[in-house]
Order: structure tokens, then sequence, then C-alpha cells
């Protein structure tokens, strides 16, 4: 049984806590780091931070990845930029208006501790990689450049062309490979975990399999560290790569870690719509072209006319028209639900009308069509080889799709879940961004948790184990683990069903997004709580996995869509007692009279952190109660 | 105006199957290969093509990708004897069916260089790449030591140019299209995106020979024939690899105690 979960987030002024809180923690004296082991799964930007900084300390570091090398991470795909508080541009931005922007924008769900740090570190990843050598964009005098983003009304900014997650994994990356070379970290590429071990309650290894060969096997350790990134692709329909998923943390959950606020899933307002039956992903088309590009769509359902043919007064800036003060800039929520709204009314655009315009043709008249290019020249091209029309000339056509997953394993102020030495960084824990992200604040927390955070409270706990050795790889735990895994292999080649891998996870698609997408109510809910575990009985009856062990690409999807399918329960479990709308979340049934989310801080301001109890068993919430010392919450007004 | 089209187009595949371990051919798949959106991008034509596959009890063809964006690299195959296919500067996953007409065969295979074993169908071993990295591909810069980021300007024109090489997405087009398998353009470009930057003089030569000696452990010999730049889909200039020679050259002749002064 779990007791009260204790967030042992430090009291005192908001902005000494994390300085306070280092200087209690207890440290690992140089000397003694090479005597612990530290597993570390993932490396994208949190698991490539981590490997490089503790490589650095002087740790023992073995890093895990089902890649063929730690560069392909999903982080690599992040275009629009990174936020940090430098206030380069000094227009008046700070340390506390980040913090305050992200409690706010995140809708009164995240840990004011949590995110005042955040804050607070920006400032260092920016240094960091520049001494790096991330080519940053820069102005003509040779310092920073920055951009507003994502509804932000300060420059804080910081990108590398379209490309600023590209750069700045391959900035933490090297710094890895520098720890490989020098034989601190040891690198498993096409290596995927597919179990957390557990022994008297502590986190002490994983079980992994080779991809190619298909052998399973053990590795120990003092701690294990999961970077392994969101679960988006439940949806199967997503922005994430398409290889993303939600094993490692699933698996970490069936282990006894909770889930935290499972449901919460951000929306992203730009994103291309689906072209046909066989669309495999969808694609981003970065937030920062919303700072140029007018929303609309035609005011008449009816009206089939070309873009350029519809006049002014016959078009619908809805976004312009309901928030005068921020415009076509609300935050990613927002921006979802309203285009949402008037595609339901029959009002999208596009043979399938199932988008709205992102005109340029006001940013071209006011700054020239070079300036535009110059902006997002690279994001045009990919818009006109996905879609074939020239965006230069017809509006683009975009529509909300699933981008990133807010909720994620529970984790404390140190980063450490409920199960002592496992810990989660990255988009895999839940911890910084509430019920709603900012656009440019995932890369940032990555690189907090993996440059800035872990190396202290890691420390502390391994501390206490100075003069342990980790859990021999022959104890039986192990053995446990390792055959439940190969058990479930086995399983998966042994149905030879009717149906393939990606039916079913298409199938599971179509509930979650139906259901528990950019809006839910109580009846959509109960019938996907219905209809998961029936297509999941018959995945496990009726999938076809052809092929053996040995680089089977059908059998890695299916152990993951298998994990998919307990997770997309367990988030419609979770959207379904949450009786309120916050962030991503939106409850038909609580709303404003101007259809805006209605909070219910009353009853709903925790953490909702899900234990597993067994299969088929229902889960336990927890409850870790929020408390706002610094923003009092308000209803979000973008008006 | 096009979004989606109602016409459908048929081709040909002729695929490269290998299984694991053994021995590969050429398959033909013809039925397998009909009624193809030209939205499709080549690689959901790939997917069309695996769920037929299956439903007919045969093993898909094992390829690789992920972001489906051109950005992650993991995708690229030989397609009709060019790497990722007809489009300039176009990686495999957006390559889109509209460059094919209905009746085209397509040749589908591997990157072919002793450097990257097939390891099944259409995949490939691309670690050496890593190796090249590990040798010296870095800036040395511990968490924690960095100065404040705007305290050394970078001339716009350094910072551009080094990003144009930071491009790269390490698909490994470049080797696949050498007659002589070299990564030149790859680690041109790795090494010029760090050797750019002023943060990057002070291990500028040993990083140059490090990376260039790793280099040619794995990798053949450069002779100019431009190949690797018309097949990158970030089109990287040759012209990197150019600055690489002459980094070597330098980095021979130099006496190291003189390196700060360049
Ligand atoms: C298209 C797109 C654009 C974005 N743009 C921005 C942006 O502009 N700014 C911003 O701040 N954020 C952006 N985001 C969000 C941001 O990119 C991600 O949230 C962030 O990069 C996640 O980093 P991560 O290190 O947590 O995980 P990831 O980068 O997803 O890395 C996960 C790692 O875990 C490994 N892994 C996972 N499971 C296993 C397993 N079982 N075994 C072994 N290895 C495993 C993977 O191989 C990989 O190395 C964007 C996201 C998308 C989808
Ligand atoms: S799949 Fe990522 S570059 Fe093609």
């Amino acid at each position: 049984m779990i007791g009260e979960l204790n967030s042992k987030v430090p009291s005192g002024p908001i902005e000494d806590r994390w300085t306070n809180h280092k200087f209690d923690l207890r440290l690992v004296a140089p000397n003694n780091r090479r005597k612990f082991q530290v597993i570390i799964v993932g490396t994208g930007l949190a698991g490539a931070s981590a490997a490089a900084t503790l490589g650095e300390q002087g740790y023992n570091v073995k890093v895990f990845t089902y890649h063929d090398t730690p560069r392909r991470a999903h982080s690599i795909a992040a275009q629009g930029g990174i936020n940090a508080a430098k206030n380069y541009k000094s227009d008046g931005d700070s340390v506390f208006r980040l913090f305050y922007d992200t409690i706010k924008g995140g809708d009164f769900r995240s840990r004011e501790s949590n995110v005042y740090r955040l804050a607070e570190e920006s400032v260092n990843i920016i240094d960091q990689a520049v001494a790096q050598g991330v080519p940053f964009a820069r102005e003509y005098g040779g310092l920073l450049d920055n951009r507003s983003f994502g509804g932000a009304q300060v420059s804080r900014t910081f990108y590398a062309r379209g490309q600023t997650g590209q750069q700045l994994l391959l900035g933490a990356y090297q710094q890895m490979m520098r720890q490989v070379r020098q034989g601190t970290v040891k690198l498993y590429t096409r290596t995927e975990m597919l179990d957390l071990v557990v022994k008297d309650g502590v986190a002490c290894g994983i079980v992994v399999r080779d991809l190619v060969t298909g052998q399973v096997t053990s590795h120990s350790a003092h701690a294990v560290l999961l970077c392994t990134g969101g679960y988006g692709n439940v949806f199967y329909l997503s922005t994430n790569a398409k290889y993303s998923n939600a094993t490692a943390i699933w698996r970490a959950h069936r282990r006894g870690a909770l889930f935290a606020n499972p449901c919460f899933t951000q929306i992203h307002p730009t994103c291309i719509p689906a072209s046909d039956e066989f669309q495999s992903k969808l694609t981003l088309m970065s937030e920062s072209l919303r700072n140029d590009g007018r929303i609309w769509v035609p005011v008449d359902p009816d009206d089939t006319r070309p873009p350029d043919q519809i006049p002014e007064s016959e078009r619908d800036y809805f976004l312009e028209r309901k928030y005068p003060s921020f415009g076509n800039l609300v935050p990613r929520d927002v921006a979802s639900r309203n285009a949402k709204a008037v595609v339901d009314q029959g009002r999208g655009v596009g043979p399938l009308k199932n988008g709205v315009y992102l005109d340029f043709s006001s940013a071209i008249e006011r700054i020239g069509v070079e300036k535009i290019r110059e902006r997002y020249g690279n994001l045009f091209d990919m818009y006109e080889r996905i879609t074939d029309e020239n965006p230069y000339e017809v509006p683009m056509r975009i529509y909300p799709a699933v981008h990133y997953t807010m909720g994620g394993l529970w984790v404390d102020y140190n980063l450490m879940s409920n199960v002592p030495g496992l810990f989660v960084l990255g988009e895999a824990n839940f911890s910084d961004h509430g019920a709603n992200r900012l656009g440019a604040s995932a890369l940032m927390q990555g690189l907090a948790d993996g440059y800035f955070i872990i190396s202290y409270t890691l420390a502390d706990y391994l501390a206490g184990l100075l003069g342990t050795d980790p859990v021999p790889t022959d104890d039986p735990v192990f053995a446990d683990a390792e055959r439940s895994v190969g058990d479930t292999v086995a399983r998966l080649l042994s149905i030879k069903g009717t149906r393939s891998v990606d039916h079913f996870h298409r199938e599971l698609g179509k509930i979650m997004w139906d259901h528990c997408g950019m809006a839910r109510n109580k009846a959509g809910l109960e019938k996907a709580l219905s209809e998961i575990p029936a297509l999941r009985e018959e995945f496990w009856k009726d999938v076809r996995v052809l092929g053996g062990a040995a680089l089977n690409q059908s059998l890695e999807k299916a152990t993951r869509v298998a994990d998919f399918f307990e997770l997309g329960e367990l988030m419609v479990r979770d959207a379904l007692h949450r009786e309120e709308s916050c962030g991503g979340h939106f409850r038909e049934e609580h709303q404003t009279e101007d259809g805006e989310a209605l909070r219910d801080d009353e009853n709903f301001a925790y953490v909702a952190a899900w234990e597993w109890t067994g299969k088929g068993n229902e889960p336990v919430l927890h409850r870790e109660p929020l408390k706002f010392e610094y923003v009092t919450p308000t209803q979000r007004s973008y008006k | 105006m096009s979004g989606a089209s109602n016409e459908t187009i048929d081709v040909v595949l002729h695929v490269w199957r290998q299984p694991p371990g053994g021995e590969g051919r050429m398959v033909t798949y013809t039925e397998e290969a009909k009624g193809i959106s030209p939205d499709m991008s080549f690689l959901e034509m790939l997917d069309v093509v695996n769920e037929r596959l299956i439903a007919k009890g045969e093993e898909p063809i094992a390829f690789e990708h992920d972001c489906r964006e051109g950005i992650c690299g993991s995708c690229g195959m030989m397609i009709n004897g060019q790497p990722h296919g007809p489009q300039k500067g176009t990686a495999t996953c957006q390559l889109h069916m509209r460059e094919f007409r209905d009746g085209d065969e397509i040749y589908v295979e591997p990157w072919r260089a002793r450097a990257f074993p097939v390891l099944r169908d259409l995949i490939v071993d691309r670690s050496a790449f890593d190796r090249i990295i590990e040798a010296g591909g870095y800036i040395t810069a511990p968490t924690g030591s960095a100065p404040d980021a705007n305290l050394i300007p970078v001339p716009k024109e350094a910072a551009d140019a080094a990003m144009d090489a930071a491009a790269c997405i390490a698909c490994g087009a470049c080797v696949a299209a050498c007659p002589n398998n070299a990564a030149h353009l790859f680690t041109a470009a790795k090494l010029q995106h760090l050797n750019l930057l002023p943060q990057g003089q002070a291990e500028r030569y040993q990083r140059t020979v490090a990376m260039v000696e790793a280099m040619e452990e794995y990798f053949g010999s450069c002779t100019m024939h431009g190949e690797c730049q018309e097949a990158c889909p970030k089109e990287i200039s040759v012209d990197f690899i150019a600055y690489m020679n002459r980094d070597f050259v330098k980095a021979q002749l130099k006496n190291r105690k003189l390196a700060g002064q360049t």
C-alpha cells in the first residue's frame, strides 16, 4: 500500500527554495562516484543530457535506446524553440514572469516550486548549449536572437532555424559521446527496455531485449532513470515520431510507480489535416506561424469559393474576434478547441472540410514575401511537399492534432517516483506543465531535468547507498522479470491471428480520439471504457505477428500497442473522474457561458496519481493537493 | 489546388528482401502495389504494401523510419538507384507518390556500403557514424562551466554557416551515393559545424585529426565525384569537404603550441 504522497517540496521564499534544497542534499565525493552504477533509458534531450552530466561527474552510466543511434530520439523533431528567462530583449521578462506564465498556462494544475526551479534553470540551459556549439540564430551584431512564441507577450524563445530540437539534441548527444569515449558511459543501441526490476520495493535494474538478435537480458544498477518521452501515440495519429511509445513508463507503472494525470494531453492547433485513411502520422507546422498567419473560416458553411475569392466581410477570423488582446496567439488548448468548434459547425475548409485557414496574405503585404521566406521558408517548403499547395499563394490548411502528454509518471521534487531508486525525467514525468504546456517549454524541461537537477538529487539518493553493491542479475527477481518478458514475446508470436498490429492500433486510436480527445463527456468516456477492454481482448486473440524474435518490427510494435491498450484505459478513467475542465482536459459538462474551460479548484486542485493494482482490477487514486502561494488561481482570460 | 485526389496509380515494386543473417534477393510485388493514392508518402505506400503482405501471411518489408518529417535521419533507401529517390533535397519519408506515374517500376534497395552491413531487408547498420562522433565530434563543455551565452558574440555569417553544416541528419545517403563509399560529406559537415564557431577553436585541430582518422578506419576515400551533395536530403555543400581538407593539412603542419594564435 502506498501512503501519503510526499512531494518533498521545500518551504521558504520561492526564489530560495532550490538553492537551499541543493545545499541540504547529500553529496557523493568524486572518488566515490565510480562505485555507483546508474542506468538511463532514453537518449532524447532528457536522457542524453543526464548521461553526459553524470558521466562527466564520474558515475558509471549505462544508457539504452531502441534507436540505431542516440541522435534519432524524438526530441530531434522539435522545431520552434526553447524558452529562457534571459531578458536579452529588455522587454520585461524575468524568472518570475516565466514562472507565472507557465503556472497560468498550465491552468493551475502544476507545482509552484517545480515550475519556479524550471524558470530559474532556463537561463543556464542557454549558456550550456552555446558553449557546446549549438548554432542558435543570431542578430547581425552577433548576439543571440529571440522570438515570441506560443502566446508569450515577451520575446524569450531561442531558436536554431526550424530545427531547434535537432540542434539541442546534437549538443547533448555529442557531450554524451565524449563520455562514451572516456569510458564513463556505455551505450546500448537497438536495445529496448521491456521491464523494470524491483526488489523489496526498490528499483534495482531493467530487463531489455536486443532488437537485432531478439535476446532478452538484464542489467542491474543502484538507480534507474527513465527518460523515455511521451505517450501521444496512444492516439495512433499524432505528431510524435512513429516509434514513440509508453512501454518503459507503463512497465514501471505495473511494477508500482504511480501514473499522474494520464488524461492531460496537448492537442496542437497547427498541424496539417489528415488527407485519407492511410495517413500514418500528422505533421506539425510550427506554432511560430501563428505570429504572422491569421486563422479564419468562411462565415457561410456552404461557401465553396476558393479562399482568395471570399471577401473580408465574409470571413470569420474567429480567434481575433473572440480574443481581441491575444488574437491568433492564444494558448494551444484555446486555439485548438476553437478550431474544432468551427469545424464541428460545418465551417471547415479543404476537400474533407477538416481544417481551418492559416493565411499569410496580410503579413506578406505588410512585410514582403522575402521576410516571410526568411522566417518560415523551410516550413512552407515542407507544407508544399506534403500537400502540393503553395502557401505563399494559397492559405495553409491546418487542424489540431495530438502533440504532447503533460501526464506521466509521478515524481517528487527530486524527480524520484514513489518507487525508491526510480527517477523519471523529461516528457515521461508529469512534473511541470500542469494541464497544458506552453510552447517551447518541453525542450527547456528536458534539459533542466538532465543537466541541472538530476545530478544533485540523484547524488542525495546514492549517498545513502555507499558501500552497497547493486542486486546481482542472477537474483531471482531478474529471472522472474526476464521470464515474464519472454512469455509476452512468445505469446505474441504464437497467436497467429488475422489482423495486423496497425489495425488494432488504429482502432484504439479512433476510440481515444473520439472520446478522450479534444472534448470529452461522461457518456463518451463510459463508452470508451467498455470498448477498449473488448478491443484489447480481441487483440490478444487475433493479432497477427509473423516471423520470429530477431529483428521483427511487427513484434516491436505489438509489445508497444499491448501497453497502449492498458494506458488508454487509464487515461479514460482519469478523464472520467476529473469532473472539471482545465487546460487540455475539456469536459463538455463543465464550461463557462462562452464555452471556456471551467475549473473546479475547490474539488480538483490536485494531482491525480493512479496506482496499478493488477490486471483486471480498478486502479486506486491517490491525490497530491496543490497549493498556490505566489500565483492566485484565476479563470484564465485571453480576451 | 490538389489536396485529396481521387485517382490512384498502380506501380510495380522490386524490393530487396533479406532475412536476418541470411542471403538477400530482389522480390517483385505487383498486386500489392496497386491503387496507390498520389497523396501518399512513399513510406505510406510501403505501409499499404506491408498490410497487404501481412494479410497474405507474408512477412512485411522491414525499413527504418521514425519522424516521417525529414529530420531524424532514420529512413533512407535506394529508390531506382538514387538515395532517397528522385526528388532533390528530400528524404524518403518526405517523398510523395505524386512523383511517380501509373505503371512505373520502382526498384527499392538498402544503402550499399561496406561500413553499413544489411541487418534485414532495407535496414542497415550505420553505427560507424557514431564512432566518428565519439572520436572527437564535440566541444568539451562540462555541464555547469559555461559563461553567459552572450559573452562571446558570434558573427551571424559564422553562425549561419555552422547551421548549414549542422543540418546534417546522418542518414547515410552521402555514403550510399559515393562510388567509393566515402563518408567525407558527413564528417566534414559534423566537423565544420564546430570548427566554424569561436567556441570550437580550442580543439579545432585535434578534433579534425581524430575525426578524419576514425572516418578512414571505416569508409572509403574521396575522389571528388560530388555525388554526395546531389544525394543529400539537406543539400549540404561539398565546400565543407574542402574546409575539412584544409583544416586537416593545417593540423598536420601546425605547431600545436601555437594553435591558439591562428
Ligand atoms: C513535432 C514536434 C515538435 C515539437 N517542438 C517543440 C518545440 O519547438 N519546443 C519545445 O519545447 N518542445 C517541442 N516539442 C516537444 C518536445 O520535442 C518533446 O517533449 C521532448 O523533446 C521530449 O524529450 P525527451 O527527452 O523527454 O524524450 P524523447 O526525445 O522522446 O526521447 C525518448 C528516448 O527514449 C528512448 N526510449 C523510449 N522508450 C524506450 C524503451 N522502452 N527502451 C529503450 N529506449 C527507449 C527513445 O529511443 C529515445 O531515445 C515538439 C514535439 C513534437 C512532436
Ligand atoms: S523518417 Fe525521419 S528522416 Fe525520414
